[in-house]
């Protein structure tokens, strides 16, 4: 029993939750291209932040106060624009034009077309270092609002990210956490066969920050971990996410060819259904 | 300006400079000092005048001048550690919160090992962070060729929204970082190690985009940035005693061109020189290439490393040794105006 959450809140979040994996499928679908394991994966976390952890408005993006969530794995944005849409920042209809051309939905997050990305990203391992960046800054000006950056386990391999890790634990930035989406794969198969990690959780303790391991799929157990993150003091927080890619369809689920493409018609409406019934464990009124 | 005539001074030697740009009366006697010192002095004023700018340095805070500024303003400088793709990155990230960052370092390591880090999170995102590429150049001398940047105005050049600036002298890079501390816009700074003459005064205009006319002349056109401005001035004063008259033009942009000063200077005189510390493929020269092409073609001859490394010895040595001294610019003048029927 969560001390920051009701049972009754965290039903409302895993039913968005699991409407954001449908408009991902949908969205994806009609993109014809795009990264559908990582962002289906990331759905319960993203439903949490915007939802529930964040202090935002998406009426006012540029809210000076607001918390920052940097998406450092570009890629998954499917993941953020579905949350976005889905808390107002644009209208759900603006999610059909995903990737294409004259939309603001780039296939990698620009800043400068679509206000409340924070920043552009794709490139991997850039992420966490601007986060510090924004999070040092907060600090001098005294600013209360945290600083997020959600990253995924394949971008460790980047040097840069380490660099900024040794930045964030030297300075403090107790304002910062991180979340890394464990799901154990990149595009050229299972990460500890790419690139091994592990000990991801000593790594990031060597580098002085402090680290917490959750079920990503667990919305109470992320946010329980996002609140105790609030009250460590002398260290970043990193949140090491446990997730299973593709979450949500099993036949896809912890496959690394669902990495970087998006489902057929066909398979779309296959998928659609096994959300809409609970993998047929409720009858649908959209069947 | 550019085709104003200047003559009417009553120093003969100096007839033909622009009496406008107010460089110091004598030059063929400048004191001596480095851009990067006229950065520190800058960075001060500029710390003075806005407490958003702060200043992050990858371990190289006493070499690329951010002393006096850590000193003055220990809260606002961030010491990175031997880590340029984070400097480049935590330096985006204060400039998308609001704070106006120079980001110092070697310009062989930044702009050179992040390029990638600057180009997506500073050009891209389109945020106001400063590169400071300190130490650029084959003037940098016995480090040898890993240490002198020669191809970093080529890889800002080539990203939107970046600007580049390249100043002349100490006094000059004192006004570019006045300038860009308030320009909000992506911008590099280019930086020598070795003290050069300074030979503009605080009295010179300086505006960012805008390309300063030092002297006319009606046969030749030499265009530069950086230190060797002053061997070209210098060169063309030895030239007008053979009876060839150079304009100099001191473009201390290179992006974005003042695009008109180098037409009507091309149109004027017919035939241009590029002089830069910097390989020939991309820099200054190919800038200048590119617009003539497209609008007055002219021929043009290249001062710059012609696609080879430096190596180690002092900056008078290998400036000469490269082909960036004061006799090569004249043979290169020379050149260009036998190809001009």
């Amino acid at each position: 029993m969560s001390n920051y959450i009701s049972e009754s809140k965290i039903q409302e979040l895993e039913i968005k939750a699991n409407e954001a994996r449908e408009l991902l499928i949908e969205m994806l679908t009609e993109a014809g291209s795009g990264h559908t394991a990582g962002s289906l994966g990331m759905a319960d976390i993203f439903t949490a932040f915007y939802f529930h952890i964040l202090n935002h408005n998406p009426k006012n993006p540029d809210w000076a106060e607001r918390d920052r969530l940097i998406l450092s794995n570009g890629h998954i944005c499917p993941i953020r624009y579905v949350a976005m849409a889905m808390s107002g920042y644009f209208p759900l209809e603006e999610l059909k034009t995903l990737r294409k051309f004259g939309s603001r939905l780039q296939g990698h997050p620009e800043r400068e077309k679509l206000p409340g990305v924070e920043t552009t990203s794709g490139p991997l391992g850039s992420g966490l270092g601007q986060a510090c960046g924004m999070a040092y800054a907060a600090r001098m000006d005294k600013k209360p609002f945290r600083i997020y950056c959600a990253m995924s386990d394949g971008e460790h391999d980047e040097g840069s990210l380490w660099e900024s890790a040794m930045f964030a634990g030297k300075n403090k930035l107790s304002n910062l956490t991180g979340i890394i989406d464990r799901n154990n794969i990149q595009i050229d198969g299972f990460t500890e066969n790419v690139m091994p990690l592990e000990n991801l959780r000593a790594k990031y303790e060597a580098f002085n920050w402090h680290v917490l391991e959750v079920d990503g799929h667990n919305i109470e157990q992320f946010i329980d971990a996002i609140e105790e993150a609030k009250a460590i003091f002398e260290k970043p927080t990193v949140i090491i996410a446990h997730t299973i890619p593709g979450k949500g369809l099993p036949e896809i689920e912890f496959d690394p060819a669902w990495h970087g493409k998006s489902p057929k018609p066909e398979e779309a409406k296959k998928f659609l259904n096994e959300l809409r019934t609970l993998g047929g464990k409720i009858k649908s009124e959209h069947q | 300006m550019s085709s104003a005539s200047f003559k009417g001074r009553k120093d003969k030697q100096l007839i033909m400079l622009n009496p406008e740009t107010k460089l110091i009366p004598d030059l063929s006697k400048p004191a001596m000092a480095a851009t990067r010192d006229g950065y520190g002095k800058g960075l001060m004023t500029a710390g003075e005048k806005d407490d958003r700018v702060v200043v992050l340095c990858a371990d190289l805070t006493e070499s690329t001048r951010c002393e006096e500024f850590k000193k003055k303003f220990p809260e606002r400088f961030i010491e990175m550690g031997v880590a340029e793709q984070n400097l480049a990155l935590v330096a985006s990230g204060m400039a998308n919160y609001g704070k106006i960052p120079f980001a110092a370092s070697y310009a062989v390591f930044s702009p050179g090992r992040n390029n990638e880090q600057i180009r997506t999170n500073i050009s891209l995102n389109n945020v106001p962070v400063k590169i400071v590429g300190a130490h650029a150049g084959i003037s940098v001398g016995p480090d040898g060729a890993t240490h002198q940047a020669l191809e970093d105005i080529a890889l800002m050049r080539v990203q939107p929204n970046m600007v580049v600036v390249v100043p002349c002298d100490a006094v000059e890079a004192e006004k570019a970082t006045l300038a860009a501390a308030v320009n909000d816009k992506p911008t590099y700074l280019r930086l020598g190690r070795e003290k050069s003459a300074v030979f503009t005064t605080p009295a010179t205009p300086f505006e960012i985009g805008k390309a300063i006319t030092l002297r006319d002349g009606a046969d030749v056109t030499i265009i530069g940035c950086g230190m060797l401005l002053y061997n070209a001035l210098m060169a063309a004063e030895e030239l007008s005693k053979e009876g060839i008259e150079c304009m100099v033009v001191n473009s201390h942009t290179i992006k974005p061109l003042d695009e008109k000063t180098i037409i009507e200077a091309a149109q004027k005189t017919g035939a241009v020189v590029s002089v830069e510390e910097h390989q020939v493929n991309g820099g200054l020269g190919s800038a200048i290439a590119e617009l003539l092409a497209k609008n007055q073609p002219t021929p043009q001859e290249f001062i710059g490393l012609q696609d080879r490394f430096g190596e180690s010895g002092t900056a008078e040595e290998l400036i000469e040794a490269c082909g960036l001294d004061i006799a090569h610019i004249k043979e290169a003048v020379k050149k260009v105006i036998a190809r001009k029927k």
